[in-house]
């Protein structure tokens, strides 16, 4: 559905252009149809310039990339038909009503039925009953729901949405993050720009870390198990620290510690070789209450990645 | 190019732009204070005609040739009214200022640039939305003001000659085809500045820079320098044409999307 190659935009500021500002740098990229696919990086990192490259509103410096099938940079009037877009701070005309807001847009969009659409979208978000008022007068989340709606009204084939909870409550985020779950949920392909972590954990079916260049791509449970492996769980009644080195000793083990009363045991494969390390332990007399795995958060591995490439640089 | 886009814009603009206030007074109250200045003048001339036989003297000795048959009272009332006539010309010149920098400026301020920019619209069609949503007023309401100045000569006893020299040529080409033509330039003018600067107020006053040659023409009349006739009309209409092509031209070629994106901010 969207796929980039070598994708590039350097912007030149400063007096005649002469400094140069990589904003994003050679992004290859593809995501396919039905899936969300999160973007995940923090501020600067070149998000909402890859979103405005791909829906045609700025140019690439290099590279190319097609979406639905449209080359870009030949086709952008066809693409910006068959894409919406949540801008990263999506304005509404504050003093016209939430009807004529949608209904401007609805037209821009070629929509066949204007009014019909913009009922059908005012009464899903369950803001039919305002529509006349100004949209002024909207809380912000509903105002980002209606921006939402706006750029869905044409029914479009892939949505991007550029940090569509930032600046939000949290009631106001859930609220939003809800609608997108239920768009996921009717197999919309969605593009989510956030450096929300959670948002992306939840949301997401793969996640593209970014700092100007692609950094790792997975979906969110390789991510975890990419980094660090998988880290299983050994809650002990006692831990005698001769039993952490017998663990250690065997072959499928990479890495064994305590940490306080537990034992944290990395391996390959914990499906096939857990039992054996029970078995193990028993042996040896330990006490084993629970065992589990260790899941890290989404957070510790964005955090670690980034320092990875800090620590390159 | 799709009229249906255009028209969507238009729409929008003057469903946003006539709700501010700001831009209602000017749209009203200045095209009315230019109809009713000239008449009021007018009026008192023609009451004051008695005592006022050698009138003439202020007049420069240029536009007393221009004059032709006309007696002295009526050749210093078209005096006058050619003053009239150029006040009725920034009519179109004022108002698109107005509106324009109103609606490029609130266009940024509200953030909904860049997803009216993220729909099919092209560039094109939207600065013709935009400048056709400003124009249109401009030159509508002068053309109003124009109507009503006209119908109401008889009724404060303007003589003959001089309403048939207000209703002639020069007048006719002055507001039905250079005002116009003004509006255009003046709109156009408009976006550039307003494309530039953050604050609508701003935007207008340096926008109303365009307003000099029209007081240049207004001064240089009142000194004797130069006395509009249909040939000085139609040369002031062949510049204006020149003007508005070369600056839709450029208008065109400098608002691509990315740069209203990346500067309009
Ligand atoms: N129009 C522009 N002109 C110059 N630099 C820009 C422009 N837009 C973005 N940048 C720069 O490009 C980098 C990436 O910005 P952006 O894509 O907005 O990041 P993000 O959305 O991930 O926060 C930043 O360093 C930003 O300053
Ligand atoms: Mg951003």
């Amino acid at each position: 559905m969207i796929v980039t190659e070598d994708l590039t935009k350097v912007f030149k500021i400063g007096k005649k252009g002469k400094e140069e500002i990589v904003a994003v740098e050679s992004l290859h990229l593809s995501v396919k149809e039905g899936e969300v696919f999160g973007f995940l990086g923090p501020n600067g990192a070149g998000k909402t310039t890859t979103v405005r490259m791909l829906t045609g509103l700025i140019a690439p410096t290099r590279g190319r990339a097609s979406v639905n099938g449209l080359e870009l940079g030949k086709e952008n009037r066809a693409i910006r038909k068959c894409v919406g877009i949540l801008t990263e701070s999506p304005g509404m005309y504050e003093r016209l009503s939430a009807e004529k807001n949608l209904s401007i847009f609805a037209s821009l969009y070629d929509v066949e039925d204007v009014p019909g659409q913009v009922r059908k979208f005012l009464q899903m978000l369950g803001l039919w009953g305002r529509r006349q008022d100004p949209v002024g007068s909207f809380s912000k989340g509903m105002r980002q729901k209606l921006a939402i709606a706006r750029a869905l009204l044409h029914d479009p084939k892939v949505l991007f949405m550029d940090e569509p909870t930032s600046g939000l409550d949290p009631e106001a985020a859930k609220m939003v993050r809800d609608f997108i779950e239920s768009l996921k949920a009717r197999g919309r392909t969605i593009f989510i720009c956030t450096h929300n972590l959670d948002e992306a954990d939840r949301l997401c079916d793969r996640i593209g870390i970014i700092k100007q260049r692609l950094i790792a791509v997975d979906t969110p449970a390789a991510l975890r198990q990419r980094l660090y492996g998988r880290k299983v769980v050994f809650h002990l009644r006692e831990l005698n620290s001769k039993w952490v080195k017998v663990v250690s000793a065997l072959p499928f083990v990479k890495e064994a510690r305590a940490i306080s009363e537990r034992l944290v045991v990395s391996l390959e494969n914990p499906d096939r070789d857990n039992p054996e390390i029970v078995r193990c332990l028993v042996k040896v007399g330990a006490d084993i209450q629970f065992v589990g795995e260790l899941r890290h958060s989404l957070e510790e591995i964005y955090l670690e990645t980034l320092r990875d490439i800090e620590d390159e640089r | 190019m799709m009229i249906k886009h255009i028209r969507t814009i238009i729409d929008k603009e003057w469903a946003e732009v006539f709700k501010n206030r700001m831009v209602l007074f000017t749209i009203i109250f200045m095209p009315m204070i230019f109809t009713i200045l000239p008449l009021v003048m007018l009026y008192v001339m023609g009451e004051a005609v008695g005592d006022m036989s050698g009138g003439t003297a202020d007049v420069p000795q240029a536009f007393l040739a221009a004059c032709g048959g006309l007696s002295g009272m009526e050749c210093l009332q078209i005096y006058m009214v050619n003053e009239f006539l150029i006040l009725f010309m920034l009519i179109p010149v004022i108002i698109p200022v107005t509106i324009a920098a109103y609606s490029i400026v609130g266009e940024k301020t509200t953030h909904t640039l860049e997803p009216l920019l993220a729909t099919p619209i092209s560039t094109v069609e939207l600065l013709a939305g935009k400048s056709l949503a400003a124009a249109i007023p401009a030159i509508l309401v002068s053309w109003l003001a124009f109507g009503i100045f006209l119908l109401a000569l008889p009724l404060i006893g303007v003589s003959r000659g001089v309403r048939a020299y207000i209703g002639g040529p020069i007048w006719l080409l002055g507001v039905l085809v250079a005002g116009p033509l003004m509006a255009v330039a003046s709109v156009n003018f408009a976006l550039y500045i307003s494309s530039r600067v953050n604050d609508p107020r701003v935007a207008e006053q340096i926008s109303m820079v365009i307003m000099v040659p029209i007081l240049g023409l207004l001064f240089a009349q009142l000194a004797g320098l130069i006395v509009i006739s249909v040939a000085v009309m139609l040369i002031i209409i062949l510049l204006l044409a020149l003007i508005d092509v070369g600056m839709i031209y450029l208008g065109v070629r400098i608002f691509q999307r990315e740069t209203i994106l990346t500067r309009w901010k």
